[in-house]
């Protein structure tokens, strides 16, 4: 029988590879754009599962909300990530360093 | 309860919605002429706005629109009108300044209402629902803002690693919200109160913890304020002032509103979180901000340094402790406001920005008005006595004493005086040092009007105003332990 901790488990280990995904990654920033939606699709895993298991409909509203979100952030990263091709012609990690200090 | 209400309570967002969006449709019609009638369109919705919120406020009512997803109280009136201000303000000083860098266009005033109605979501909201739609609806326009000047890579980079670390963030909290609604059951606020005074598990705790992290990123809390220097330094001036001051405002009342309402039942589980993230922002804003040659960068540790005295009244947990934080909010929304429009006056002739101290050295001499309110603002954001800007230290570090946090306070008061050391910084690099650079060119007045009425409510006649923001302040802070 699964119960609702294997759903939280799950979750749990996206959650953790996405924001792994965002800290170790040194090449690409598509990568961390990928990063970025992974670790709201473990939320999603948990709010369904949750709403699931408590008998409560919030939580499935509440996943609609975040996958509406996730593609207008989507949508918005991938906007300015062409912007800043277009100024710097790479879009490798290592190269976001006009600022320091 | 009737939509009617429900429309009525949430009148000031439904206001700028609209105008938002019919702002945006005039822009797609006009073209890029269209700019300079938008902004003042915008500032009139805000305006509009600002005077409906108030009204509110005359009427005492504190009213649940939409079955309790959104509350319209004392604590909400307070926070939104701040915010208002602050947006009013950054966005007046915006054409002028990108119209040196002919990149001004209608959709930057469409933008800062959207992030308006944003910001209201977010201190209004009674549900983990509206909070993370408020939330997002804010970010998501600060993205864009922040990559505004799209030729300028150092914007771009800036919109970037903005766009990345506050994903993340929204990311983290809403991990938390999911353990939070797991393990309460609900995403009201009330219900989640009710649920975490019992039994309180590790997973919620988990939950808790998740929600504060997230939330420490979006007012550049240390931990989790690495992107702070990066985005203000490369942000737009009038969009950094904006950065530093409205979302700040909006970010904090948010949590202002989570520690005491849902999370209230358990104060022991944060204030520890949040006496530390108090003590670590004072420190090393004072201290990552002494190397630091690039004004706006240096802005940018002050501002994290501010966060850290904002915390220590959250951290009191008291309604002294939140009245307090509402009163440094005002204040610090003033000062900091002021401070980035004098750096975005500071401009040579051909439009290049004078950046770094050495460009500003002797500027008594050149530019004798601008550095006398630089210096104005520089010793409130100090925290000396007759600027305003002391109030704002002393009401705060009053909370935290009479909390018994005296050790806290302690530390507080000997960072701020690390913190003081560039502040004078300032001053000695502008009174002391003989003109190496250009003379700043001319500024608009509207520029000048921002920069005088920020300077004015910082200036010792601010304490005329603390009896009437202190009342407003308390009232505020009694809306939310009245509801708790």
């Amino acid at each position: 029988m699964i119960g609702v901790e294997h759903y939280i488990i799950v979750s749990a280990i996206l959650f953790v590879l996405g924001v792994l995904g965002i800290f170790l990654n040194r090449k690409n920033i598509i990568v961390i754009l990928m990063s970025i939606e992974l670790i709201l699709l473990s939320v999603n895993i948990n709010m369904v599962a949750f709403s699931a298991f408590l008998g409560d409909l919030v939580g499935q509203v509440f996943a609609m909300f975040i996958l509406t979100v996730a593609a207008a952030e989507a949508a918005i990263g991938l906007a300015i990530l062409m912007i800043y091709f277009r100024g710097r012609g790479t879009i490798a990690v290592d190269d976001a360093n006009q600022m320091k200090g | 309860m009737s939509y009617a209400t429900s429309l009525y309570l949430t009148g000031a967002e439904i206001g700028l919605s609209v105008s938002g969006l019919v702002l945006l449709l005039v822009t797609a019609w006009m073209g890029e002429k269209a700019g300079r009638g938008i902004t003042i369109a915008a500032v009139a919705a805000l305006f509009g706005a600002l005077f409906f919120n108030v009204s509110l406020f005359d009427g005492g009512a504190a009213g649940v629109a939409f079955g309790g997803l959104f509350l319209a109280d004392g604590f909400a009136v307070f926070a939104k009108s701040l915010v208002y201000i602050a947006t009013i303000a950054c966005l007046i000083v915006a054409p002028r300044y990108f119209n040196g860098h002919a990149e001004y266009r209608g959709e930057y005033p469409v933008l800062m209402l959207f992030n308006a109605v944003g910001m209201g979501m977010m201190v209004s909201a009674t549900d983990l629902m509206t909070l993370y739609i408020g939330l997002e609806m804010s970010s998501l326009s600060s993205y864009v803002l922040a990559s505004f000047a799209r030729r300028n890579e150092k914007s771009s980079e800036a919109g970037l690693k903005y766009f990345v670390l506050g994903g993340l963030a929204s990311g983290i909290i809403l991990y938390g919200v999911s353990l939070v609604y797991g393990f309460s059951g609900t995403t009201s606020y009330d219900g989640i109160r009710a649920a975490f005074t019992a039994d309180f598990s590790t997973g919620a705790m988990f939950g808790v913890v998740f929600v504060l992290a997230g939330v420490a990123f979006k007012i550049a809390a240390v931990p989790f304020h690495m992107w702070t220097p990066d985005v203000y330094e490369g942000a737009p001036t009038p969009v950094t002032a904006f950065f530093a001051s409205a979302p700040k405002v909006a970010a904090v009342a948010m949590l202002v509103r989570l520690a005491t309402g849902p999370f209230g039942g358990q104060v022991e589980a944060w204030q520890q979180i949040v006496i530390f993230a108090a003590l670590a922002s004072i420190v090393v804003g004072a201290l990552g901000a002494i190397g630091q040659q690039n004004l706006k960068r240096l802005l940018a540790y002050s501002s994290i340094n501010n966060v850290g005295f904002i915390l220590i009244g959250l951290a009191a947990a008291t309604p002294e402790g939140i009245s307090g934080v509402m009163v440094y909010l005002s204040i610090y929304v003033f000062m900091t406001i002021g401070s980035f429009v004098a750096l975005l006056m500071l401009r040579d002739a051909e439009g290049n920005a004078l950046s770094t101290f050495d460009d500003i050295s002797g500027l008594s001499t050149t530019s004798p008005a601008l550095a006398w309110c630089l210096l104005a603002l520089m010793f409130s954001l100090a925290g000396i006595p007759p600027l305003f800007g002391f109030w704002g230290k002393f009401v705060v570090f009053q909370a935290a004493v009479q909390a018994d946090m005296i050790a806290l306070a302690a530390i507080g008061i000997a960072a701020s005086v690390i913190g003081a050391f560039y502040y004078i910084k300032f001053i000695k690099v502008m009174f002391f040092d003989e003109p190496k650079g250009a003379a700043p060119a001319k500024a608009p007045v509207s520029h000048w009007g921002v920069l005088a009425l920020s300077v004015a409510v910082i200036s010792p006649l601010g304490y005329l105003l603390t009896p009437w923001l202190g009342n407003l302040a308390d009232a505020a802070a009694q809306a939310l332990f009245y509801a708790a």
